[in-house]
């Protein structure tokens, strides 16, 4: 069953057992009040981690054996990556044509506020934020990302289905917290509105048919997996003639990526 | 039946149970004893009495058939729309966005059905009413507008119900990650609807629907708990047929 393959992406089994203490936490939140100041939110987590603070520049150190903390550094990271990249692409005179930049405003300004989100979330065991090279030169490319539009619109689609399948690859993790699984999940959806903003500014559906890429060959892996069409032990295949077929099918689920598989994407930015 | 009569006995019937929501922290969905009543039958509406209502039930259970009834929703919603002189008539790449959405909320129907029979054959939500007598599905602002308020409230839905799922099993993380592929779907619906009422704007991801945290900007879909969910769903007035949601996990 493929679902049980999900599970070997957690990699943490303590987290099915801790299981009872996810009320806790939400109680927690609760006690916490509306008007928190984003700087104190209470994932209550920095007590608990006995990591250090992560001096690495990339997303490596939370590819194993994740805890809460190297699970929202991840998240961090690719927000920070996300920032950056709509940031210096709003900054660049006559990149984004004046009809697409008010959405790329809203992206950059949701992008900017997770960043903070995380951050605050993580306190000083937040990381620094990496060096990003957007065309791709660690990974080997040379792309012109900030000259040619259609190439930062490609890499913007790349990067929200990335986040949308790195966010959905860590639900499991979070399970034992439900304050920190809920708000990633506001974040997974987030993103998920993007990536259907910007599949469709590009002339493609806003949910992903297949593993389909109109993406340069070293960003398959963004799409690989998203062919599947067996969910929860049921193999869907074949059942949907008459709605869209196979195609429909794997276009109605979006799959998860693990750390490993986003570090391998995010890699090719990260100096 | 005299329709006007009826629009406004729904509508006072609604106002009662969303009362009766609130008061008793008890869901009650549809509308289905007042279409069982017939016209010239004056006596007040009795209190529902649960016993021979379906209920979603508790735990994972419960919150599987929660998700099965509100895509049971979506697929009929739409269904609607493809028969609709709207959608014949609509420019092409709205008729492939609506159908896309059709076909994947039929897919998700399906899916929950046989996952759902799979293991709890006689609990499973059954085969739900609906009156969309509501939605004019000639209009595309009826149409869109319809479907802008469904998925946004299924992306809600399924970010509130996360935290329901009991992880304490394998099934349980899987009913996680199942809930955590199909979310991010609706929400990438939500965007191309919103998108299509107002083009090039921000609604695609507005202001009007995600929330702030802490103080924040929105930048935050909403995650939603399944009484406040029902209410909406009770608000819209398509359900027909009567369930009851007493059970459900609740934190």
């Amino acid at each position: 069953m493929n679902f049980i393959k999900l599970l070997d992406t957690l990699s943490n089994k303590e987290n099915l057992t801790k299981a009872g203490s996810r009320r806790d936490s939400f109680d927690q939140f609760k006690n916490f009040g509306a008007k928190a100041v984003l700087a104190s939110i209470p994932f209550g987590l920095a007590a608990t981690s006995s990591k250090a603070k992560a001096a690495t520049n990339s997303m490596a150190s939370a590819s194993f054996m994740a805890d809460n903390n190297d699970v929202l550094n991840f998240a961090l990271t690719l927000e920070y990556l996300e920032r950056n990249f709509y940031q210096i692409g709003m900054d660049t005179t006559g990149l984004i044509p004046e009809e697409d930049r008010t959405v790329f405003s809203t992206i950059l300004r949701h992008e900017a506020t997770h960043v903070d989100f995380f951050s605050a979330a993580l306190g000083n065991l937040a990381i620094d934020e990496p060096t990003f090279d957007f065309s791709g030169a660690p990974g080997g490319l040379a792309l012109d990302t900030f000259t040619n539009y259609q190439t930062f619109l490609a890499l913007a689609q790349g990067f929200e289905d990335t986040g949308v399948r790195a966010f959905k690859g860590q639900a499991g993790a979070l399970a034992n917290d439900n304050t920190l699984l809920t708000y990633a999940l506001q974040v997974h959806s987030v993103e998920a509105r993007h990536a259907s903003k910007v599949r469709r500014i590009r002339g493609q559906k806003g949910w992903i048919t297949q593993n389909n890429s109109d993406l340069p060959a070293p960003f398959a892996p963004i799409y690989a997996g998203e062919q599947n069409t067996i969910q929860g032990g049921v193999d869907l295949a074949g059942l949907f003639a008459q709605f869209g077929g196979n195609d429909a099918v794997t276009a109605a689920f979006d799959e998860p990526l693990t750390m490993d598989e986003v570090n391998t994407i995010g890699g090719i930015f990260i100096v | 039946m005299n329709n006007n009569v009826f629009k406004e006995k729904n509508e006072l019937d609604v106002n009662k149970r969303r009362q009766f929501l609130k008061l008793s922290g008890m869901a009650l969905v549809g509308s289905g004893l007042l279409v069982a009543c017939s016209s010239d039958d004056d006596s007040p509406i009795a209190p529902p009495t649960n016993t021979d209502l379906f209920d979603l039930g508790a735990g994972n259970l419960g919150i599987l058939n929660y998700a099965y009834a509100l895509e049971q929703l979506e697929a009929a919603f739409y269904m609607n729309v493809l028969s609709g002189s709207y959608w014949m008539g609509a420019p092409a790449e709205e008729k492939q966005i609506l159908e896309d959405l059709y076909n994947h909320e039929i897919i998700h129907r399906e899916f929950f059905r046989t996952a759902i029979t799979s293991v709890a054959p006689n609990d499973i939500t059954p085969d739900l009413e609906f009156d969309f007598s509501g939605v004019d599905f000639s209009s595309r602002a009826s149409v869109l507008g319809t479907s802008k308020v469904l998925e946004d409230t299924g992306v809600a839905a399924y970010n509130g119900a996360g935290q329901l799922i009991s992880v304490a099993d394998a099934a349980g993380i899987a009913y996680l990650t199942l809930a955590g592929k199909i979310v991010s779907v609706e929400a990438r619906h939500a965007s191309a609807i919103r998108d299509l009422l107002n083009p090039g704007s921000m609604d695609f991801a507005g202001d009007d629907i995600l929330v702030g945290i802490g103080g924040s900007q929105p930048a935050f879909d909403k995650a939603t708990l399944p009484a406040e969910i029902l209410a909406t769903v009770i608000g819209t007035g398509f359900v027909v047929t009567q369930f009851t949601a007493n059970n459900l996990p609740t934190s």
